[in-house]
């Protein structure tokens, strides 16, 4: 019979175990991220300089351009290998949102429309929005406050 | 007959008298690719789904067992196999094509060596002349069940392991040629607290140790009575626990004499990180490579255990640890 108690093995086992490069993750996140951003930026410029966007309102179109691009990219089957290397630098941006609905409608499309890409699409993503928009209220109550008692 | 406390020796020479194997594309280009009988180019396999390509896997690799055995599936008495799917559909499926009388077992990525432990008794004790055992996994489809969308975009941490796409298969037979199930033994469920799902080695180790530990107290056996002892799916992580888990209590294994299915399927630059793993696993490698290798007398004596951790993703989810099995079967070339 094995004779290890849970805390050794916990240790030894903490010692064995492969340590994620976090350094070197770190910097491909940050080069691969400010990729991503920098291409955004010059589809933004492409949109202010040929259609008719101001800085205000090209977000959207933006945020639209990429998220297809990701589309395009989850189903050829190339993003999920992009990630691997890039980690954080693709799942950051919007891309990485894109990625979490695109890739779970694919997968689930198999159980039909309603059950399957309906029911699954936010599986990943739904906490992201859930959080997102709780956090904006939060923020926004506490801006609020801070306002009417003539802090800020 | 038992043997010891949890093991049994087969002393009516139940033996492996055919296997088939399929696999997918990724594992056409593997190591181990020529000894496949069948190799599909394509993760669906001409399915609509990928659980359906998992039940082709296991269809397929019943097909080419029968075949070879140049039998039919009504002369097979007993059909006993799981898989990693919810309810286990690929697997009952299958059964549902071939229809013979079939036993569904569970123990995760043990199910392999676990059911040919069950069906070598059963032949053994006379319960049965054909039995046919095995197990599969589809990656895409294991994935699916477990982790993320195939095509989701999450970074895979160096302790994370690749699931097998592929099954193996074969006869347990009271008579013909073919590698002998000499001894078996049944693990116990270990836990020692392991909590990360993407560090399946480490989770594993303990059930692997303490199984083969078991195995050779019960049989009164040294580790040198094995060419290999071979274990499922470690992985490099779990691999170099159970080698010192193994070492703390007293048992010296040759490192050379000590391999995992998981490390010895895929090319290095094929990058599965901490090795391959899933029920196809052990049985894709033991039904292909170590059966041929045993057929053909280049090994004489193996031991292989192949080891489960038996989560699942709303287990892991609620914070609990991931409690292990580990089967352990001993096939010879020529028998005891």
């Amino acid at each position: 019979m094995l004779n290890t108690t849970k805390s050794d093995y916990k240790q030894l086992a903490s010692k064995y175990e492969t340590k994620r490069p976090i350094w070197e993750n770190c910097l491909r996140a940050f080069v691969v991220g400010g990729l991503v951003c920098a291409f955004g930026q010059l589809i933004s410029f492409f949109y202010m300089y040929f259609f008719d966007f101001t800085e205000e309102t090209v977000g959207d179109p933006t945020v639209a351009t990429i998220i297809f691009i990701t589309m395009i990219l989850t189903g050829f089957g190339v993003y999920d290998k992009i990630a691997q290397f890039s980690g954080a630098g693709t799942a950051v941006p919007v891309s990485g949102f894109g990625n979490a609905v695109i890739s779970a409608a694919i997968e689930h499309r198999s159980e039909g429309f309603v059950q399957g890409v309906g029911a699954n699409m936010f599986k990943l993503a739904g906490s992201v929005i859930l959080f997102g928009v709780f956090s904006a209220f939060v923020i926004a109550l506490i801006k609020t406050i801070l306002i009417q008692l003539g802090v800020i | 007959m038992l043997a010891g406390k949890q093991s049994w020796i087969f002393q009516n020479r139940p033996v492996i008298s055919a296997t088939g194997t399929a696999a997918g594309p990724f594992e056409a280009e593997s190591k181990i690719a020529d000894q496949i009988d069948l190799l599909h180019n394509d993760l669906y396999m001409g399915q609509p789904s990928f659980e359906q390509a998992h039940q082709q896997l296991i269809e397929d690799a019943s097909k080419l067992v029968v075949q070879k055995a140049k039998l039919r599936f009504q002369d097979i008495n007993f059909f006993i196999s799981g898989d990693l799917i919810n309810q286990m559909t690929p697997t009952n499926f299958a059964a549902r094509m071939h229809r013979i009388p079939f036993l569904g077992m569970f123990n995760a990525c043990a199910t392999s060596t676990g059911s040919l432990a069950l069906a070598a008794l059963m032949v053994d004790s006379g319960s049965a002349n054909y039995v046919l055992t095995g197990a599969a996994s589809h990656n895409a489809a294991v994935e699916k069940q477990f982790r993320y969308p195939t095509e989701y975009g999450a970074q895979k941490p160096p302790t994370s392991q690749w699931t097998v796409t592929g099954s193996g298969f074969g006869l347990i037979s009271d008579q013909g040629t073919g590698p002998v199930v000499t001894r078996a033994t049944i693990g116990r469920v270990v836990d020692l607290n392991q909590t990360d799902p993407l560090n399946m080695g480490a989770a594993m180790a303990p059930a692997a140790a303490d199984t083969i530990i078991a195995h050779f107290q019960d049989h009164s056996l040294s580790p040198d009575y094995y060419d290999l002892i071979v274990t499922g799916d470690l992985g490099e992580i779990g691999r170099s626990l159970t080698l010192q888990l193994l070492q703390d209590s007293q048992m010296n294994i040759n490192e050379q004499q000590f391999i995992d299915c998981g490390l010895s399927i895929y090319n290095p630059e094929q990058n599965v990180f901490a090795g391959g793993s899933g029920a196809g696993c052990s049985a894709l490698y033991l039904y292909s490579h170590l059966w041929q290798a045993l057929n053909n007398k280049e090994l004489n004596r193996i031991l292989v255990i192949a080891t489960g951790a038996l989560l699942s993703p709303l287990s892991s989810s609620q914070k609990q640890a991931i409690p292990v099995i580990a089967h352990a079967v001993a096939i010879e070339s020529e028998g005891i």
